[in-house]
């Protein structure tokens, strides 16, 4: 595997490890306070679905010209990319509150408890759908990072396999703490995807439109040690502002 | 038709997200940078400069309204 392949894997693997930190939360929340059974089969269900939807579109991402790939993928991604990256830099300068799984998992707990109670052993359709909607929405921005990612390389399977290599990691450390993943550097996980998603939306946007970079794919490198510079410098700044505007509240 | 309804929403959030102008910005720049280059101006930096331009004003604006009591 080439340098490209392994930034693939990896992009993949990072990007679905946050999704599926948040899709675990809420599985646990459903599972410990309305059972296993029926947020297992939540689970199941979205996971066919997500399948599903990878084989309906994979091949067909495939097929489309790779210049309108890249322009209408690279603009999604940059999209993404930069929407993750403001949100990132705005929680790391204190402008936005840190993700948190453990409060997160207590109000999801709250809110499962005060749907009513669970006749044991029966189908429990509330948990199900539950269960099913946070692993379907999480799931599909997973796809949607190893579909844009993959296609683009030309190999749906090895950005597949980066997402996959994530869900198992989360799932057994998940399985070994039994608890909300809340160790996990979500934000700065979410501040490398937006990083990387950012720098290929703008060099495969750019290449789409028909345009060349000078130095070819040299230019990664180039427009990710920008979008790095840029969002340190962000949070910096940010970070200061706020700082300074919270001494002169609080005098 | 809930259902349906709840997935766009979703679909919305994930793309557009929080911003809707840093979409916009992105469409824009990917069109400038098309047309420019159809009419013979190929110009790589008008996507990045869009765009980062963009997140700064964005970022600005979420500044801006945490300064306002």
């Amino acid at each position: 595997m080439n340098g490209s392949g392994w930034g693939l894997v990896i992009a993949t693997f990072l990007a679905s490890a946050v999704e599926t930190v948040e899709a675990f939360t809420i599985v646990l929340a459903v599972g410990i306070t309305r059972g296993w059974k029926s947020a297992l089969l939540g689970v199941g269900a979205a996971l066919a679905l997500l399948v599903a939807l990878v084989v309906l579109i994979g091949p067909g991402l495939l097929a489309i010209p790779i210049n309108t790939l890249r322009l209408v993928v690279g603009g999604l991604l940059l999209i993404f990319g930069l929407q993750w990256l403001r949100k990132a830099i705005l929680r790391a300068s204190g402008l936005k509150a840190i993700h948190d799984e453990v409060a997160i998992f207590a109000r999801e707990a709250a809110d499962l408890r005060e749907h009513g109670p669970v006749v044991p052993g029966a189908f429990d359709a509330y948990g199900f759908s539950l269960a099913f909607k946070g692993v379907f929405l999480e799931g599909f921005e997973v796809i949607f990072i190893v579909l844009t990612f993959g296609a683009i390389h030309q190999s749906v399977a090895l950005a597949a396999v980066g997402a996959l290599l994530a869900v198992i990691a989360v799932i057994v450390i998940g399985f070994i703490v039994r608890a909300p993943l809340s160790r996990v550097p979500e934000n700065l996980l979410k501040f490398i995807v937006g990083i990387v998603a950012t720098t290929f939306g703008i060099f495969w946007g750019v290449e789409g439109a028909g345009v060349d970079w000078p130095g070819n794919d040299l230019a990664i490198v180039g427009i990710l040690a920008f979008t790095l510079l840029f969002s340190l410098a962000a949070v910096a700044y940010l970070k200061a502002k706020v700082e300074a505007h919270s001494a002169v509240v609080s005098a | 038709m809930k259902a349906i309804k709840a997935f766009f929403a979703f679909v919305y959030d994930f793309i557009v997200g929080d911003d809707w102008r840093l979409a916009l910005a992105v469409v824009l720049g990917l069109a400038l940078t098309w047309v420019l280059n159809s009419a013979g101006y190929p110009m790589w930096w008008v996507l990045p400069i869009v765009s980062f331009g963009a997140l700064a004003w964005s970022l600005r604006r979420a500044l801006q309204s945490h300064k306002r009591p």
